[in-house]
């Protein structure tokens, strides 16, 4: 299928075909709302269940109570979702709308005019300027070079932050500016798809324009949406394709609502509950039929007609499932949303989540998977721009075997290089000139006459920075000739060759000829290993390898410079050779590597660079805090190689040797990398045992051949390694990265800040923006965004751990008070003749779920189990959360037998106490009622850690509105408790019965917490006890005499780390292994921590310490 | 319970003269709310606070066993099954049919000794079991609006199966009011009759507020089958305080519900002759018939349960506190010794 594009014609039927410039997110419209979020809704089991349960409770019969009981929260739960999911469409509308309502230059009608983004249609000409967002795909037609090139950025779609050319077709060479509105043609166009790296189109122009044949389009003729238009006054080009459907928005994806594990734990348990439930129903019917015909029948006073409808059978099983519907409690569902969006307040107001720097706070996009965050076990992290602040400074360098800038850390305020570069002594100059003039940077005057640098590579940048600071400036570069500035005099160079860079040859080179003395010169800068070998004979180059090593032990990135000087004759030689390499057509590239070779040799070293890719600060700490609570980390990142490698050592992503080890999966061919993958895989199974840092380092070249061929056995590598490295990679890939180890049933973070993690951003279980230098296009895809790497720790640490704590909490809770008033009914049917009667009216019902018994739990919001600072101390601790150790079916399990054990407490005391003339229905009802209310309140204070006056007052407070309520209930003459609080309240024995209940309840509660809690403590329980007994825990690094200590001293800008460090790795709480997935062991009450080893997984991983 | 406060609320906001405080105070508050950082304090289960709760709780609640068990033993009741022994000698193999057969008299003596002294007012009461009052056809069987109002409430659906004969409404509908327990009792001590008191034995509450005072029954037991007692249809239901106490329906199978009051003290050794009318039906289903009289106490009538299970709470609790307090002597735990953790153990032993 093609798309024709029929450029700047206004009447063309294209305008209505493709869709226009208008970026939707939004899920809804205002007219499909109702319908698809009420569907959407529906989809849910627990909603059809209780709508189910709904529309039994009109047919009187059977049920219980009045059908208001159900249909109200029902309702009300239904609102409240709606009304959130409104909400959140809204505000991703009010997103959209801010980049549609963007203005730009548009060709209309022949005129330039000023519209909004939003408007722009297929075949449109759009003109940009420098620094412009690329509002939707284009293909060039014109720029203000001379030459048609233009430079973009298009870090927000790959991520690489060098600016790439991009060349105007060969049709459009020529034409004069002033007549590109005028322009008009066709472009034939495959249909929109996701692949950025290509666009296999043709142009042809119509008269008056050239009509020639033809003119074929790549990839290098088009700019993208989302990219910014770099180094060029002015672009325009033709809209191709617009809206949703640019490559950006193609490759996008549909946001899939997420789910957290957590909700599908509770699922899970709802299910089994359901499945419980109707056990019990079923049970509960036989036995009720069989009680009606065995012994109802005999009784006169029931008066059962002797032939039933043909229903009858069904009427007590259904009168028992809508008795026993509100085991699934109805709240729960509104109570977790409620608190999730209170958590993800929590997010958007943490004053210690805030970027200073730009004033932007952390937000939660993503209300609902906040407890996701504490369960996180893989973090796939972008590099440029996520860990690294994306910007390259000049630190230190070695001249001449002088190290200049370690005192201070920065080499321009080392006054003896200050003073080396004052006296002039030839090798500083030497060196500055190298600096200055071996790149491609294009110095730009500005009207103030500062001189702004306009540099492909951020190194480049850096270093003719440095060199400008160092009074070596480079002002100005015309053609071929570059000039520069040293104090008062110009040099004037000439530009003869310049080498390029690949990663082959790790180096680049000019040759430029001094236009002062006819000197010709090489000079070349490039990685240690690509320039000391090459060394003039003779030449020290231990001072220098020194240099380096040390440099990047302190995670700086190093350069060598070299220069040589030519002779005429070796130069024009060498020329004639790379005029030839040049225009070959097969291994034009290998070709031009070895004719450079052989150029690039005997040089004279002059120096050692070392740049800072400032990381941000505080990432290492982060990483490293992260890792000890049990998160593994992969890199993922579109850049190179070394520079990955480099960024993942200094910030603790890997050990260097030889603590860790880095393992390189690479190859040119299928067959290499499969050989060299067997190799790594072979050695990762080996080194698992061993408390070694192992992590692999693989290319997106290797990547695509291993997740087409090796699936299965990259899915190994994967789990076995802790630590991956992916470099090169495109945004597809690392969206095929993070579902690798999503179906490896591992909760995945990604984390990114570019417009080309925006896939891995929606791929992932949790997706985290970094509202930062590459634009918001992923903040705005993000679960969460963040102004800084840095605040990643508190928002898993504390914002996930203590959602996770809570949430667990909180729906367990609603299990067991749910089920507790459902075995008091089932308790009573058993001396009700098994005929699904309700022992308590229906207010009381209704009141119990929605309100008496909600309010309290809900405060657990603020709950605190260890505080902050505790948590950043000891993050291992969150291992109970992402094994699931607080909510699972064997916590779950304890909260069940709690609730039986309180069920039977309640109703047995209930019932004898008030036996005999006492046993008034209405009486007893409450009188238990009284008791679960009661044992609620203790309950919710037993299982509460921290408590605030809220607390208190939720707790208290919800007991006593019970009383108040129920007194005006009771003060209603038509109720049917008309004074029957007022009643019970008067008596002794209620009082007495309700202490009984309390104590006989919370007791043995209280004695088996107390013996967990002291002689089976889980890590929490120490944690909490050390923390509330004061002081000893702060000291705890001090007091180890460890080599962990080391760790401690990380400076705030800690890329100073030594390169031996010895980073102490445990990787999860060792005597608890690989609970995580497995969570059958049950014990009986959920403060009962699941210490069994369970059955070891074929991934051993965790186990290290066996 | 071991405390600490927490972050100490900061006191520096009374210098600041120019706001109000209560202003800031709140604002403070909703900031410390928003960053999760509400002073709190954190209770922590100690041995001595765990130990005290459950000691003072054995020393709480033995006390008020013994006292309520002591109030319950106090009071004298009399309880005597007559269902069994009324039926005439002839009728003993079927039960049913002597009950059913209207030319049977039904009434019947019964000897009760008073074996300790009985202080007025003494309640007397008929006591059912395994009479399900509660069973969900039969408490759903009535009509509150009907009862209150009469024959100007029409909708009386939910009486089923007893709303109505002969094409015409009753009055009071419904399957409670038409098995109305119509058992009654004479008593006779020495020779004189015993007085009971039948006045005031239902709910004040429901005699104003639940029966209407003009209510009167209507068409009620007038059908082929006849449940229990009748009703005189000159009195309003409001002062029909049988059918109110009847009506208030039981929770257990096994209920007792006041008949009446006998206001002058029994002594120890009288005899008391019972005449009563055994009428109504426990025969068809097994259910049994009792006739009780007690006394009362201010926890109301003899019952150990509460006095027992206090006790039985209580010294649970002490020999739990005990148990704990031995554990702690013999195995004292260091209290969050981070040394426990296993990381940081694994740290030590490495």
């Amino acid at each position: 299928m093609k798309r024709f594009v029929y450029i700047n014609d206004d009447e063309s039927p294209t305008q209505e075909l493709y869709c226009d410039n208008r970026i939707s997110n939004r899920k809804y419209t205002l007219l499909n709302f109702l319908p698809k979020n009420l569907w959407e809704q529906f989809s849910r089991f627990m909603n059809q269940y209780f709508l189910l349960i709904a529309c039994l409770q009109l047919w009187s019969l059977i049920t219980p109570v009045n059908p208001a009981s159900t249909w109200g929260p029902l309702i009300f739960i239904f609102a409240v979702s709606a009304t959130k999911e409104a909400w959140d469409d809204y505000n991703r509308y009010l997103s959209d709308k801010k980049a549609n309502e963007k203005e730009v230059w548009v060709v209309r009608k022949g005129i330039k005019k000023h519209i909004q983004a939003q408007d722009i249609h297929v075949g449109n000409i759009v003109w940009l300027r420098e620094n412009d967002e690329v509002p939707c795909d284009l293909v060039l037609i014109g720029t203000s070079d001379p030459q048609g090139l233009c430079y973009v950025e298009t870090a927000a779609l790959d991520g690489e932050t060098d600016l790439k050319t991009r060349v105007i077709p060969s049709a459009c060479m020529g034409i004069d500016s002033e007549l590109l509105h005028k322009i008009k043609g066709v472009v034939e166009c495959p249909n929109p798809d996701k692949d950025i790296r290509r666009f296999d189109a043709n142009l042809r122009l119509f008269p008056p324009f050239i009509d020639n044949d033809v003119c074929p389009l790549t990839i290098k003729n088009t700019i993208l949406q989302s990219c910014y238009l770099r180094n060029t006054e002015w672009v325009c080009g033709v809209a191709v394709y617009t809206g949703n459907e640019t490559k950006l928005g193609m490759s996008r994806g549909v946001p899939e609502p997420k789910l957290t594990a957590m909700d599908a734990m509770i699922d899970k348990l709802t299910g089994a509950i359901f499945v419980f439930q109707i056990v019990v129903v079923i049970v509960l019917g036989i036995a009720g039929n069989v009680w009606k015909d065995t012994e109802a029948r005999k009784k006169w006073y029931v008066l059962y007609p002797n032939e039933g409808p043909w229903y009858e059978l069904l009427v007590i099983p259904l009168r028992f499932e809508l008795l026993c519907s509100i085991m699934i409690p109805i709240s729960i569902k509104v109570s977790l949303d409620l608190v999730k969006s209170l958590y993800a307040k929590f997010i958007d107001w943490d004053a210690e989540m805030i970027d200073y720097e730009t004033g932007c706070p952390s937000h939660a996009t993503n209300t609902a998977i906040s407890e996701d965050l504490g369960q996180v076990e893989y973090i796939l992290t972008d590099k440029t721009g996520t860990l690294t602040e994306n910007k390259m400074v000049f630190r230190r360098c070695c001249i001449s075997g002088i190290f200049y800038g370690n005192e201070s850390g920065n080499a321009l305020k080392d006054a003896q290089l200050l003073n080396a570069v004052a006296s002039g002594s030839t090798d500083v100059i030497r060196f500055l000139t190298v600096m200055a003039i071996c790149n491609t940077v294009i110095p730009v005057q500005s009207k103030t006459g500062a001189i702004l640098y306009k540099a492909q590579s951020q190194d480049e940048d850096a270093l003719v920075q440095a060199a400008a600071k160092l009074h070596m400036v480079l002002f100005n570069r015309s053609g071929n000739i570059l000039e520069t500035r040293y104090n008062a005099s110009v040099f004037h160079y000439e530009v003869l060759e310049t080498l390029e860079f690949t990663s082959d040859r790790k180096r680049m080179s000019v040759v430029v000829r001094d236009c002062q003395n006819g000197k010709i010169i090489l000079l070349s800068k490039g990685a240690d290993e690509a320039i000391l070998p090459y060394a003039a004979a003779g030449q020290q180059t231990r001072t220098f390898s020194e240099a380096v090593e040390q440099y990047a032990q302190l995670g700086l990135r190093t350069l060598c410079l070299a220069w040589r000087e030519l002779k005429e004759d070796e130069y024009h030689e060498w020329y004639l050779m790379f005029r030839e390499a040049s225009s070959t057509l097969v291994d034009r590239e290998w070709r031009i590597a070895e004719v450079c070779q052989r150029l690039e040799h005997d040089l004279e070293v002059l120096g050692v660079t070392a740049i800072e890719d400032r990381l941000q600060d505080g990432v290492p700490e982060t990483i490293e805090t992260l890792r000890k609570a049990g998160i593994n980390f992969w890199m993922l990142t579109g850049d190179k190689q070394n520079t990955a490698i480099q960024i993942a050592l200094s910030c603790n992503f890997i050990s260097p040797e030889p603590k860790g080890q880095l393992l390189l999966i690479d190859g040119k061919t299928e067959d290499e990398v499969s050989r060299s993958f067997e190799r790594v895989l072979l050695t990762m199974r080996i080194t698992t045992s061993e408390p070694k840092d192992v992590a692999f380092v693989v290319d997106g070249w290797a990547l695509e051949i291993l997740l087409k061929h090796y699936r299965k056995a990259f899915t190994e590598l994967a789990i076995l390694s802790r630590t991956a490295i992916c470099c090169r990679v495109t945004p597809s890939q690392k969206a095929q990265l993070v579902e690798l180890l999503k179906s490896c049933d591992y909760r995945t973070l990604a984390i990114g800040d570019g417009g080309n993690d925006v896939r891995m951003i929606q791929q992932a279980a949790i997706g985290v923006g970094i509202s930062g230098r590459e634009g918001l296009q992923a903040a705005r895809a993000a679960d969460y965004s963040i102004g800084k790497f840095r605040f990643l720790k508190r928002l898993i640490l504390v914002h996930g751990r203590y959602s996770y704590n809570r949430t667990a909490f909180l729906s367990q809770y609603s299990f067991y008070k749910s089920l507790l008033i459902c075995f008091i009914q089932i308790f009573f049917s058993f001396i009700s003749g098994v005929s699904g009667t309700s022992l308590f009216n229906s207010v009381s019902l209704m009141a119990y779920n929605v309100f008496y018994t909600s309010i309290p739990v809900l405060v657990s919001v603020l709950d605190k189990d260890l505080s902050e600072e505790m948590v950043m101390q000891h993050p291992q601790i969150l291992f109970y959360c992402q094994a699931g150790r607080l909510l699972n079916p064997s916590t779950f399990a304890g909260w069940f037998g709690r609730s039986l054990f309180h069920a039977i407490v309640v109703f047995i005391i209930s019932i004898n106490a008030y036996a005999y003339e006492k046993s008034e229905m209405e009486e007893v009802a409450m009188m238990a009622l009284s008791g679960c209310i009661w044992l609620q309140a203790f309950v919710v204070t037993l299982e509460t850690n921290s408590f605030t006056i809220l607390q208190h007052l939720a707790i208290w407070g919800n007991l006593i509105a019970f009383y108040v309520i129920n007194w005006i209930v009771s003060s209603i003459p038509s109720s049917g408790m008309y004074t029957i609080m007022f009643r019970l309240c008067r008596q002794p024995t209620y009082w007495i019965t309700v202490f009984l209940i309390v104590a006989a309840g919370m007791g043995p509660i209280l004695a088996l917490k107390y013996f967990r809690y002291t002689y089976r403590p889980s890590k929490i329980n120490t944690l909490q006890q050390a923390e509330r007994l004061g002081g000893p825990i702060l000291s705890l690094g001090n007091i180890e005499p460890q080599p962990r200590s080391l760790e401690k001293e990380v400076s705030p800008l800690s890329i100073t780390q030594p390169k031996n460090r010895s980073l102490v790795y445990e990787p999860l709480l060792s005597d608890s292994p690989n609970t995580r997935r497995s969570l059958g062991s049950g014990t009986p009450f959920d403060f009962f921590q699941s210490q069994s080893r369970s059955s070891s997984s074929s991934y051993s991983r965790n186990c290290k310490d066996n | 319970m071991d405390v600490d406060g927490g972050e100490s609320s900061s006191s520096d906001s009374i210098s600041v003269r120019s706001i109000p405080i209560h202003s800031r105070q709140s604002e403070d508050f909703l900031y410390k709310f928003k960053q999760q950082n509400i002073p709190a304090c954190k209770p922590v289960l100690t041995p001595a606070w765990v130990i005290a709760t459950l000691l003072l709780l054995g020393f709480f609640f033995i006390p008020i066993g013994l006292v309520t068990l002591r109030t319950s033993r106090g009071v004298v009741e009399i309880v005597d099954r007559y269902d069994a022994d009324c039926v005439p000698e002839a009728f003993k193999g079927n039960k049913v049919s002597y009950i059913k057969d209207t030319s049977v008299p039904k009434n019947c003596t019964l000897v009760l000794k008073v074996h300790k002294h009985m202080k007025a007012p003494i309640y007397v009461y008929y006591q059912l079991d395994n009479y399900y009052q509660n069973h969900r056809r039969y408490v759903k069987s009535r009509s509150d609006q009907q009862l209150l109002h009469g024959l100007k409430y029409n909708d009386t659906s939910s009486c089923k199966p007893e709303e109505s004969n002969n094409g015409l409404p009753i009055v009071p509908c419904g399957l409670i009011a038409w098995s109305l327990f119509n058992d009654t009792y004479k008593f006779i001590r020495g020779t004189a009759e015993l007085r009971i008191n039948r006045k005031n034995i239902a709910w004040k509450s429901d005699r104003n507020h639940k029966f209407g005072k003009h209510v009167y029954p209507f068409n009620f037991q007038s059908g082929t089958l006849i449940g229990g007692g009748k009703l005189d249809p000159n009195v309003p239901l409001g002062d029909q305080e049988d059918l109110i106490v009847w009506m208030r329906t039981a929770a257990l199978p096994s209920f007792r519900k006041l008949y009446g009051r006998i206001e002058e003290d029994l002594d120890a050794d009288d005899v008391i002759l019972v005449h009563l009318m055994n009428n109504y039906n426990t025969y068809s289903f097994g259910g049994k018939k009792k006739l009780v009289i007690s006394t009362s106490s201010w926890l109301g009538g003899k019952n150990d349960f509460l006095g027992v299970a206090y006790i039985f709470v209580g010294s649970s609790a002490i020999i739990l506190a005990l148990f704990f307090l031995l554990l702690h002597v013999k195995n004292p735990r260091p209290y969050g010794d981070t040394a426990y953790l296993s990381w940081n153990r694994k740290g030590i032993s490495s």
